[in-house]
This record gives structure tokens, C-alpha cells and sequence, in this order.
């Protein structure tokens, strides 16, 4: 029939990546609903799946979807900038936003338009490289490092 | 997290996204694996079969919609602990034949009216499946038993009475023969 592993090891091996994604894009208070209703989702198409090499970036990408639904639903307000003081001074992109556990920095990722948005968790809160998170879009590396480079340009401006 | 898995597997199960329910249950004779479809009891892993191996064979021939669900499997393990208790001599559980045909889906129909404390032989069963010369098919029927226990296929034997084999071994199907009073503990 397939070669699908059962899909619980995708939850085993992926759930609490997914939920940190999530929790990046639309919130703590908003990231378990969108987390049911990705793994959801991914029940319901995962018997047709024909491609089984990517489980994550699928399941990622699925995840980036219903935060951008949720995003539409709820209206794209614009957040308050966050105050970043303490991650005033970095230079570095990854410690920008590695040393911001605080919610502010991600309330403005949140803001962002959902290209950049997702680029910008893939990139920081699961670390993926430029070309996963191209498979996980489904545009060009290039077209994904642009939305980065847009997405942490306007962040540079809107947190500065 | 928890929470949210737990509510994820309840809402899989009520939109009809949860084609096989697992969990592992403690026996005296070591963990075992059980599966269930909607229709029923699908397989029985016994403690020295690998698990994971048995998960990936109930995506592939069952569906790959697989899911740790315990709560969807209280009623048999609860009547699996009373029957290793010695309390329950008769199991009341739907099952759903699909991973055995023909021949085999038969030989293992018969094995499952075999009553608590009693035994036949393979030959015996080779004919109630339709075939009495086929004994050596009627035998890897039971060795093939996707759902050993509650299938009682530990209660057929050689004629003669010698053991035969056993899928979790045959130190299991004594220990089993034993707590049903057929062998002398």
C-alpha cells in the first residue's frame, strides 16, 4: 500500500517542534487550537501522502497554514511593538531573536505578513536551513531568503 | 502537551481519524501490544514480538492512520487482566478478522469456540476449517494468529498431545496451559 510509518511517530517525533512553531507565529494562548487542528489535517490527508521523505517540513508547513488562517480569521491587527531593550545592542539576527524569549519580539514576528512570518519561525524558532524552509513554503531558496531578509528588515525597524 | 495530545487522539477518534488505536498492556508474561480497528480487537503483540514492527505492518496492511490512544482499549485490557487473573474464562470482545483470510480466517473462527480448559489438535482443526488433510496450513493458520489470546490458538495441539509451537514461545504456552488447568502447575 505505502511505505507511511504509523503516523503516531510523527507525533513522537515532531509534536513539540510543531507546538513551538505555533506558539512562535500566533501566540501561546492561540497555539494549542492551531495545534489540533494541524495534527488534524494531517491525519485526515495523511493516507493519500505520497511522498513520505519530509515528514517534518509537511507537517511544519501545515502548521504554517493554520496560523495564517488563524491570523485571517482573527483579522491581521497590528501588535504593539515590543520592547526589546535588552536585545537592543545584538547585531546578529540569531541572537535578536535567540535572546527573545520574551513574548514581545514574537507578537511582532506575528504582525508580519505571513511569507515573512513563517520564514522568519522557520528560520529562528526551529532552525531550519534556507532550503527546507523553500520545501516547506514551496517557492525558491531565493524567493525564502527573501521574505527572511524582508521579514527581519522590517522587524529591525519596527523593534528599533 | 499532554493535555493536548490527549484531546488530539479524543477528536481524531470522534471525526473518524483514528483507524487503529494502540497501547501496551502489562501480562505475566511480559508487555503486550494491542490494536484495535472501529470494528473491533485487530492484533495482539505478545512480549517477545517487536512492537514497532508490529505498528509498521498495522500501517501498511490496516492504515497508516496509527495512534497511541489507550482509552480506546480499556475493555480488553480489562478483560486481559481478569483473564490472567484466572476470573474470566470467556472473552466478550469485538474483533475485527481482516489481517487473515480464507483458509486461515477459518482454521482461526474454529480456534475461537475452542472452550476455556480444553484443547484439539491441529488435525481436528484442519477439518472444522473445511479441509482435514491440510493440518500443516491449519498449523501456520495458528503460528500466523494475528490475535493470540483472545484466539486461543495456545489451546490446540500435537495429536498425541505434544505442545507443537507457540508464537510468544512455548514457556508462555505452557504458563498459559497451566493457569487454564489443562497442565499440572
Amino acid at each position: 500500500m505505502s511505505d507511511l510509518p504509523p503516523f503516531q511517530t510523527l507525533i513522537d517525533e515532531h509534536a513539540g517542534e510543531v507546538m513551538a512553531v505555533l506558539r512562535g507565529a500566533v501566540g501561546r494562548g492561540d497555539a494549542d487550537d492551531c495545534f489540533q487542528e494541524t495534527f488534524l489535517a494531517a491525519l485526515r490527508a495523511y493516507p493519500k501522502l505520497t511522498d513520505a521523505a519530509n515528514l517534518r517540513g509537511w507537517l511544519i508547513t501545515i502548521a504554517h497554514h493554520k496560523a495564517i488562517d488563524h491570523h485571517r480569521a482573527g483579522g491581521r491587527r497590528p501588535l504593539p511593538v515590543a520592547d526589546i531593550d535588552e536585545a537592543g545592542g545584538a547585531k546578529d539576527d540569531t541572537r535578536l531573536l535567540g535572546a527573545a524569549s520574551d513574548s514581545g519580539v514574537w507578537e511582532a514576528v506575528g504582525a508580519l505578513p505571513p511569507k515573512q512570518r513563517a520564514a522568519v519561525t522557520l528560520r529562528y524558532a526551529s532552525d531550519l536551513p534556507h532550503a527546507e524552509i523553500a520545501a516547506a513554503l514551496g517557492c525558491s531558496p531565493e524567493a525564502a531568503r527573501r521574505s527572511l531578509h524582508e521579514g527581519l528588515k522590517r522587524l529591525r525597524k519596527e523593534l528599533a | 502537551m499532554k493535555a493536548a495530545l490527549n484531546r488530539l487522539t479524543e477528536r481524531a477518534a470522534e471525526e473518524g481519524l483514528l483507524d487503529v488505536a494502540y497501547t501496551t498492556a502489562d501480562s505475566p508474561f511480559g508487555p503486550l501490544l494491542l490494536a484495535s480497528t472501529p470494528r473491533g480487537l485487530v492484533r495482539v503483540g505478545l512480549p517477545n514480538q517487536d512492537a514497532e514492527q508490529l505498528l509498521g505492518d498495522l500501517a501498511e496492511r490496516v492504515s497508516p492512520r496509527v495512534l497511541e490512544a489507550p482509552a480506546q482499549l480499556d475493555r480488553v485490557r480489562r478483560e486481559l487482566d481478569l483473564y490472567f487473573e484466572g476470573k474470566l474464562t470467556d472473552f466478550d470482545l469485538p474483533l475485527d478478522w481482516r489481517l487473515s483470510r480464507d483458509f486461515r480466517r477459518r482454521v482461526l473462527r474454529a480456534i475461537a469456540r475452542i472452550p476455556y480448559g480444553q484443547t484439539r489438535s491441529y488435525t481436528e482443526m484442519a477439518r472444522r476449517a473445511g479441509n482435514e488433510r491440510a493440518v500443516r496450513a491449519a498449523g501456520s493458520a495458528c503460528g500466523s494468529n494475528p490475535i493470540p489470546l483472545v484466539v486461543p490458538c495456545h489451546r490446540v495441539l500435537r495429536t498425541g498431545g505434544a505442545l507443537g509451537g507457540y508464537g510468544g514461545g512455548l514457556p508462555m504456552k505452557e504458563g498459559l496451559l497451566r493457569l487454564e488447568g489443562v497442565l499440572e502447575s
